[in-house]
């Protein structure tokens, strides 16, 4: 089975003066997966995920996303690709469909377009008496499902997710990742850090990133093979023991 | 085009949703001049003042007379001896005592000089100095007309000389002041704050993700903001003229791109205040310290460049509202045109490109 990939990295460092972030990180990401990048914090991941999503330079070697180079083609890159950050992405002093209106028009879609874009969003997710109503009112299960439609509103070939799950509530979790599968299911590819181990078990293939390097990549079943434990919360602190 | 109007009307709902922006941007500079126009002026009126008058003839009836006539004084006591000046004043309400010397009239007409005391309650000096000055401008009018068609002049002592702002209304003074710290104040600190509150709340990240180009989002947040310091600048000229009669000598239009000029070059000061901070609140005491302060005590608003320290009156050279304020009294007091101001006007294009320069150069190390 051979997969178009979508996401190929060789060599990838950052360095920030004499620190190295990222230290020659290589991997391929292929259409329609569901890709876990996990990692401690200050493993480099953010910044990992930074160059991808063009806005941080590479100091060596090459990343193309979406069949275009990271370092010569940021412009490109950026509109073929989705992003929604750990950190709140909307804006709450803006209703739903304001922020709709907003995203749609940066991303240079048609008035039409955003206007049937918002409907069929605000139905999916059932928010027809929220639509008018400031973001900062929403609970922070539905910003986020809210945020993640929205970074899906130009038809991005692939979708970076920046923890996009931290402080929700298991259930709201659950839904999110319902979500995630669709967009998966339709060839969009996913690439999602996270903290949550239980969540690493759900994507397609994982990597974990220690102290900048990317110290295993398989998928879940093979990682927990490997390393002889039966959830991927042991396979994480292995790693991360091993390496110490 | 049609992105650029999304952002405008984006910033806008920010704008209008955020009470705490929305006073600071057009509650401020209505109340900032209306404070310094009514509240903190130099301006006295109907100010007690008690006569002592030594000689009680006939001139001193007339400057009496022309004293009580003004708007600024009322006679409020006549006392007959220097000693009850004293206690007078430790009463509290008299502010100044006129003492006529013995013979006045026949001084003034024999040594052709005549002598008038004028006492001021100097425990608030602003006030005390003001009384003075309006006194000495009412002596000086009253001897005018007495030497009107004589040779050899009466003098009356003492003398007060005032140019341009003959019925010293300091009004006049704190306008172009006041437009300047609104202009400093609404472009340079709120352009900071909203740039950085973006990075603050992580939305600059998902506008730096977007196919915009910096160079976009910040033009996008900044032109709100021109727009709004715009409307602000006319509405503190209407006020100064409208309710504080103040006359605008020079040419409006001038007066218009020089306020623009301005505002760009606060606005360019806000962007690089926002690179070099990363919160909100930093944002807000790098623009009041070093921004406000700055405006306030160096430009020549408040106390006179001529009179500070040197190494100040250096400083104040860096400092762009010392030369719009010089700009605006020109233009606003003089009547003069750009022939006059040209040297402060290039100084501020020659300041703005500078920070602007500088914040492209900052702006691009924080996109690494």
């Amino acid at each position: 089975m051979k997969k178009e990939n979508v996401i190929q990295v060789e060599n990838l460092t950052k360095m920030f003066g004499d620190f190295t972030a990222v230290k020659n990180i290589s991997f391929e990401v292929g259409r329609g997966e569901v890709f876990g990048f996990l990692g401690a914090n200050g493993a480099g991941k953010t910044t990992a995920m930074k160059m991808l999503i063009g806005i941080s330079k590479p100091t060596h070697g090459k990343a193309t996303v979406a069949g275009y180079d990271v370092l010569t083609h940021a412009e490109k890159v950026k509109r073929n690709i989705g992003y929604m950050s750990q950190r709140f992405s909307l804006y709450n002093d803006l209703t739903i469909k304001e922020n709709i209106v907003f995203f749609g028009g940066i991303y240079g879609l048609s008035s039409s377009t955003i206007k049937e874009k918002s409907q069929t969003l605000i139905n999916e997710l059932g928010l027809h008496d929220k639509a008018n109503s400031l973001v900062g009112s929403l609970p922070l299960g539905w910003k986020q499902k809210v945020a993640f439609s929205v970074a899906l509103l130009h038809n991005p070939k692939i979708i970076f997710l920046d923890e996009p799950t931290g402080g929700v509530d298991p259930i709201t979790r659950r839904q999110f990742w319902e979500m995630i599968y669709r967009e998966a299911s339709k060839g969009v590819t996913i690439f999602v850090t996270t903290h949550y181990m239980d969540e690493a078990e759900y994507c397609d293939r994982v990597s974990i990133m220690v102290a900048g390097k990317i110290e295993a990549l398989d998928t879940p079943k093979n990682l927990k093979g490997q390393f002889q434990v039966d959830s991927m919360n042991k396979v994480f602190l292995k790693l991360a023991r091993n390496i110490e | 085009m049609k992105r650029f109007i999304g952002f405008i009307t984006k910033e806008f709902y920010h704008i209008l949703r955020d009470r705490r922006s929305l006073f600071i941007l057009f509650g401020m500079p209505i109340v900032q001049v209306m404070l310094f126009g009514f509240a903190i002026t130099n301006e006295i009126n109907n100010v007690d003042i008690a006569i002592l008058d030594h000689s009680k003839d006939v001139n001193t009836k007339e400057i009496i007379n022309k004293i009580a006539a003004s708007k600024y004084f009322s006679i409020k006591g006549f006392i007959s001896h220097e000693d009850e000046i004293e206690s007078t004043f430790k009463k509290g309400k008299i502010k100044a005592v006129l003492n006529f010397e013995k013979d006045f009239s026949k001084n003034l007409v024999t040594q052709k000089k005549a002598t008038v005391q004028i006492l001021t309650d100097a425990t608030d000096p602003n006030t005390a100095n003001t009384i003075s000055n309006y006194v000495g401008s009412i002596l000086q009018k009253y001897q005018q007309e007495l030497n009107r068609g004589l040779n050899i002049p009466y003098q009356i002592a003492p003398k007060t000389r005032m140019v341009f702002n003959p019925e010293l209304k300091s009004v006049y003074m704190f306008v172009p002041g006041v437009m300047t710290i609104i202009l400093m104040l609404v472009s340079a600190m709120m352009t900071s704050i909203s740039i950085t509150k973006e990075k603050e709340l992580g939305t600059m990240e998902i506008l730096l993700v977007s196919p915009l180009n910096p160079f976009q989002v910040i033009v996008g947040k900044v032109v709100p903001y021109i727009l709004l310091s715009i409307i602000n600048a006319t509405v503190i000229i209407l006020l100064s003229i409208f309710v504080f009669k103040m006359p605008v000598q020079g040419s409006l239009f001038l007066l218009g791109m020089e306020s623009t000029l301005f505002i760009v070059n606060a606005l360019s000061l806000g962007i690089l205040i926002s690179t070099i901070s990363s919160t909100q609140q930093a944002a807000m005491m790098i623009s009041l310290m070093g921004l406000m302060l700055p405006v306030i005590l160096l430009s020549g608003f408040i106390f006179p460049i001529s009179s500070m320290p040197l190494p100040l009156q250096m400083i104040s050279n860096i400092i762009p509202a010392k030369w719009f304020i010089m700009i605006l009294k020109g233009i606003m007091l003089k009547g003069v045109g750009l022939a006059y101001v040209w040297k402060e006007t290039l100084i501020l294009i020659g300041m703005t490109i500078f920070f602007i320069g500088l914040s492209v150069k900052k702006y691009k190390i924080r996109l690494e």
